[in-house]
């Protein structure tokens, strides 16, 4: 195989797909060179990771050929190594897998170090609740992250590369499979690629499924055989990664912007987003909104753009409250803060991160306490059990969360959490361990009242916890009893068509009678 | 490169840690998972329990100081209120899942943990809440493992895996309830443990402790039973230790007062059975060098090695010496010869064994030395600290004892018996005796001190002609370092005629059952020096030598190899290869 064999390929496929396309004309719009999906949430996105997903078949390598597919590879290979470095570089992309670290400069480190073997590492450990944007890449367009892999091996000076990807994913596992079969099949993979002297192998590895093996050391532990647990970081992963070898890892969503990034050249790709994130980023925009789904826009685009232009605002006419952005590491976002761009900086600076995408929408109906709750409880089950403030630290913050949806907390309890946050945060070992007590941190800051009112009233404005709940019969009661014979511990009492009363002290705050009550006579505070 | 630290200047060489950088400085920067063993290249650098973070000019980040790097120009700040807050939080935290057992702890006045919150002035602890609640192994007859007390700084695992290159144990299951166990959370003792007991050497903490069993020697002692005991050659170079002499003062005079206050009714030595050892493993050595047997000859002294290799290496067990270990040869002399001489019945005698080790607990309930009647050579074994427990509880100033001397008929001893308690030492008494049985002389006084098979290094050779023949020498200590000699020779790599290994670091004066070292190996070069200088008082320094052995052989056994001294003296190995 060939670059003139290659463009056979494209040209003659091209019209295949066109071919293919033109039977579901409402589905797709096809311009000069460039499909696109039709409806009205896609106006407003702009499709790079995601531009094949819908479009092509994932197990037809051709079809991926056909939308300009490996020439970026092929092209990168009649020139030196050190210019696809200088691409990614100045086109800046950062990572998408949560920090934002500029990949130009991580392959530059790595490609500086001068041994026998160097390794490129796929991280396709997606864990975060609610997020699926490298799952649709690996299920619907997973020559993008082989292409991309190569290239990297191609600029570091790398033969061999891993993708880890959770067992728990086996659609795109299977896609991987055929991908890197074909790959393998038209020399874009293996032994001399296109002819040329450069050599590149993909291996997959499958994940067990424990979050922090999307952390790049345990990922790398759990490579080796390991136990996953992050390593300390004593070295950087370009300087001793897998094996002890210079190694880069990056996220599905990195590798899939850089077959674009190198066909359509770096200033293509600078001119999208926003001055120090440059692209778009994949969000997959869950919670209480109307046209939840995979996202991908701008950087820089506004959450309130994101929730209520593209996903259609909330359902059943209610207020927006919040934002999660970041999956467990990330923070909670108020509504009045909604015209926060969506950017690497702009989102830490309201005590959030980008993270890998995961877009969470909370309206008035959710708890705050119970969110931040909610989190934790997934950061202290993922916690590998390593450092002291993660492993025990996360579990107080917990307990101490967990006493206030009950009831059972304190006021100082709240200057707990606070604390124990920030020695967790400043002291963990890893990012899941220094990035997880932030759902607290930023709820604290923004809904402290919430806090508050848990601790001191005993009361959740959003009857999210059922433990403070109090439940009262009003005058509208006519004495039907349902009530009472509903009620699972006996604590109604009153005689027909009399006024009932429940008895605070003998409720467990179930919620029978308010569900029963055929009058709306129960009142709940 | 130069760094400051608490605005301190200060040179260092790259890869220098500032942990490293501040003790250079006289800074203490507390510790608790951070453990360096420089001799015997045991490094545990997990920075997992983030006790030593510290504050550097340009992180928002605490940095852990055992595994940080110095930088050129860093700025570290080992005392700011941030640095010292979040130390204190930590170590509220392990203590909040910590049982608040420490005054009937085995580890109470010697635990980490709780100097450590001694030392941070610890009050109040902030966080509490669930906490574990395992269930404690003490199936095994050596080690008791309790997770509760665990603190996952993972040196029992470093030491288990890396140096000793057993991985019996290893982290299981997650977050909050991760803890340190085997695979599938077996026992010890359904494991490859090989009962060493380097792991509760190491533990900071209660989780890992030696067996108990004091309480049964003082009820043998209080009841009708004639108990006798005899005590190993590392304990009297330790046991100072316990009431606050240096390493390797001599407290044997001391000791043997004090075992017959606590009311042993004889007080013998296995240093007489040390050198009884020599003369059976010289004799079978001597036999293989004439014979054309198999060499090279392996002693078989440390029940952790013999156990180590009827795991590990079950083909290779007809190397090894079949010799009983020393204190197991004093037992069945004890309930033989002993008797015999006294009239007494070995059922109405109890033997127990003061030993640095706790694979000797495990060693006296081996099958294979159980006696024919089913009465066992040594009854009870206790460790040198559970010795020194002994002589607290009842009350002895032991540093104002007079001195006393062994009992006899077995306890005597030249000083080749006493260098068994340091690695090389028995190979070093083997050849002074060796020596005589080939050649009929004596090796000079300048000659016998085998300076190269002594020592830290963990393999350590020598090469001795005697008669024109050469023998090459190896001695190992530490089982990783047995292994690699293993392999080495069945690679071809060591051709050697015979072979010491002891599995404890420094042979037994580094046993699990002395007086914990606290990661300061000094501790056990002072040791090694005591032992030594313990051989060069004595003045009769070979085994054959010693007149009560002579006197054994004469009335009792024959001679060296005799069918009753087979009987008594010798065993044999079961291939136990494990998962």
């Amino acid at each position: 195989m060939n670059i003139k064999e290659l463009t056979q390929i494209r040209e003659q496929q091209w019209w295949e797909l066109i071919k293919r396309l033109n039977e579901e004309p409402f589905k797709y719009h096809i311009g000069d060179g460039e499909i696109s999906l039709k409806g009205e949430e896609f106006k407003l996105q702009q499709r790079i990771a995601l531009r094949n997903i819908g479009i092509i078949n994932p197990n037809k390598i051709e079809e991926y050929i056909a939308t300009g597919g490996y020439f970026a590879l092929a092209r990168a290979l009649e020139n030196e190594p050190k210019e696809v470095i200088k691409t990614i570089k100045d086109a800046n992309l950062r990572g998408r897998g949560g920090a934002g670290f500029p990949a130009g400069r991580k392959w530059e480190a790595a490609a500086y170090h001068e041994t026998d073997e160097k390794y490129v590492v796929c991280n396709a450990d997606e864990g975060d609740p609610g997020a699926y944007m490298d799952r649709s890449i690996l299920e619907g367009d997973p020559h993008t992250v082989l292409e991309g892999m190569a290239l990297c091996g191609y600029a570091i000076g790398a033969s061999k590369g891993y993708i880890y990807v959770r067992a728990e994913y086996p659609k795109a596992v299977a896609s991987l499979i055929t991908a890197i079969e074909q790959a393998k099949a038209h020399n874009l993979l293996g032994n001399h690629i296109l002819g040329s002297d450069f050599h590149f192998d993909i291996e997959l590895r499958l994940g067990a499924g424990a979050f922090v093996c999307g952390e790049s050391t345990a990922l790398m532990e759990s490579i080796e055989g390991k136990r996953g647990m992050p390593r300390n970081k004593e070295f950087r992963t370009t300087e001793r990664g897998l094996w002890g070898k210079p190694t880069v890892i990056n996220n599905v969503e990195t590798l899939a912007n850089i077959p674009p990034i190198l066909t359509k050249g770096a200033q293509w790709f600078k001119e999208i987003g926003t001055e120090k994130s440059s692209g778009t980023k994949v969000f997959a925009l869950v919670g209480k909104v109307q046209k939840p789904g995979l996202v991908e826009v701008p950087m820089g685009m506004s959450i309130y753009d994101i929730v209520y232009l593209i996903g259609g605002g909330i359902p059943k006419g209610k207020k927006a409250k919040a934002v999660q952005t970041g999956g467990p590491s990330g923070g909670c976002i108020p509504s009045h803060l909604f015209d926060t761009k969506v950017d690497f900086e702009s989102l830490e600076a309201v005590g959030s991160i980008m993270g890998s995408g995961g877009m969470v929408v909370m309206d008035e109906n959710d708890c705050m306490v119970d969110i931040a709750k909610f989190f934790l409880e997934f950061s202290v089950d993922e916690s590998c059990g390593k450092c002291t403030p993660c492993r025990i630290g996360n579990k107080r913050l917990l307990e101490i969360l967990q006493r206030l949806t009950l009831g059972e907390g304190e006021i100082s309890d709240l200057t707990k959490l606070e604390n124990l946050s920030r020695v967790i945060c400043q002291t963990s070992l890893c990012g899941l361990g220094q990035s997880s007590p932030n759902p607290v941190l930023s709820t604290l800051n923004y809904f402290y009242d919430e806090y508050k009112e848990h601790a001191q009233d005993k009361h959740c404005r959003s009857g999210v916890c059922k433990a403070l709940l109090r439940y009262e019969i009003n005058d509208r009661c006519v004495g039907c009893t349902r009530c009472v014979q509903h009620c699972p511990v006996d604590c109604i009492s009153g005689s027909i068509r009399e006024r009932h009363y429940i008895d605070a002290t003998e409720c467990i705050h179930c919620g029978e009678c308010f569900k029963n009550c055929p009058v709306n006579a129960i009142d709940v505070f | 490169m130069k760094i400051f630290i608490n605005d301190k200047l200060i040179h260092v060489e790259e890869g220098t840690t500032i942990l490293e950088a501040a003790k250079l400085l006289d800074i203490k920067i507390p510790t608790l998972c951070h453990l360096h063993l420089h001799d015997i290249k045991f490094i545990n650098k997990q920075a997992s329990c983030r006790v030593c973070v510290v504050d550097v000019e340009g992180y928002d980040q605490l940095l852990p100081a055992c595994a940080t790097p110095c930088k050129e120009g860093m700025k570290v700040s080992t005392d700011s209120y941030r640095a010292i807050q979040a130390r204190r939080t930590i170590v509220e935290l392990l203590l909040s899942d910590h049982p608040n057992s420490c005054l009937t702890c085995a580890m109470n006045l010697d635990c980490e943990l709780q100097q450590l919150a001694h030392d941070l002035g610890i009050r109040r602890i902030h966080y509490e809440g669930e906490t574990h609640k395992e269930p404690i192994d003490n199936n095994s007859y050596s080690i008791i493992r309790d997770p509760n007390k665990c603190i996952l700084c993972k040196r029992c695992e470093t030491m288990c895996t890396e140096i000793q290159t057993v991985g019996a144990l290893t982290d299981i299951g997650r977050g909050f309830f991760t803890t340190v166990g085997s695979a599938f959370n077996r026992p010890m003792n359904e494991t490859t443990c090989t009962f060493c007991g380097q792991c509760l050497a190491v533990c900071p903490t209660g989780a890992l402790t030696e067996v108990n069993n004091i309480k049964r020697v003082w009820q043998a002692i209080s009841q009708d039973k004639y108990v006798v005991v005899q005590t190993a050659p590392a304990v009297r170079v330790a046991l100072g230790e316990e009431f606050g002499l240096p390493a390797g003062t001599p407290i044997t005079g001391k000791m043997v007062t004090a075992l017959k206050r606590l009311g042993f009714k004889q007080v013998f030595d296995t240093d007489f059975a040390a050198d009884l050892t020599i003369m059976e493993e010289a004799t079978e050595f001597v036999n293989r060098v004439k014979s054309g047997g198999k060499l090279p000859i392996l002693t078989s002294c440390c029940p952790s090695w013999v156990n180590f290799m009827e795991q590990q290496f079950p083909d290779m067990l007809d190397i090894p010496s079949s010799c009983k270990s020393p204190h197991e040869m004093f037992g069945a002399l004890t309930k033989s010869y002993y008797c015999e001489k006294t009239g007494l019945k070995p059922e109405d005698v109890v033997v127990v064994s003061i030993m640095p080790c706790v694979a000797k607990k495990y060693e006296s309930r081996r099958a294979e030395l159980e006696g024919a009647d089913g009465h066992r050579d040594v009854d009870y074994v206790i460790t040198t600290r559970e010795l020194a427990i002994m002589i607290k509880e009842t009350g002895i100033n032991f540093l104002d004892l007079h001195d006393s001397d062994f009992d006899n008929p077995m306890g005597e001893s030249t000083g080749a018996g006493v260098i068994f308690g340091a690695s090389g030492g028995v190979i070093e008494a083997t050849l002074r005796t060796a020596y005589h049985m080939i050649t009929g002389d004596e090796l000079a006084d300048t000659q016998m001190e085998f300076q190269s098979l002594r020592g830290l290094k963990g393999i350590k050779t020598a090469s001795v002609t005697i008669m024109d023949r050469v023998f090459n020498i190896a001695v190992a200590h530490g089982l990783g370092n047995a292994r690699k000699l293993l392999e080495g020779i069945k690679s071809g790599e060591y051709e050697v005629d015979a072979i010491e290994i002891m599995a404890c670091p420094g042979g037994c004066i580094g046993g699990a059952g002395q007086p914990y070292h606290h990661g300061n190996m000094e501790i056990l070069e002072q040791r090694i020096a005591g032992i030594y200088s313990e051989d060069r008082s004595k003045h009769k320094r070979r085994s054959h030598q010693n007149e009560y052995v002579q006197l054994l052989y004469r009335d009792f056994l024959g001679e060296p190899g005799s069918e009753k001294a087979i009987d008594l003296l010798h065993t044999h190995y079961t291939p136990r290869p494990r998962l």
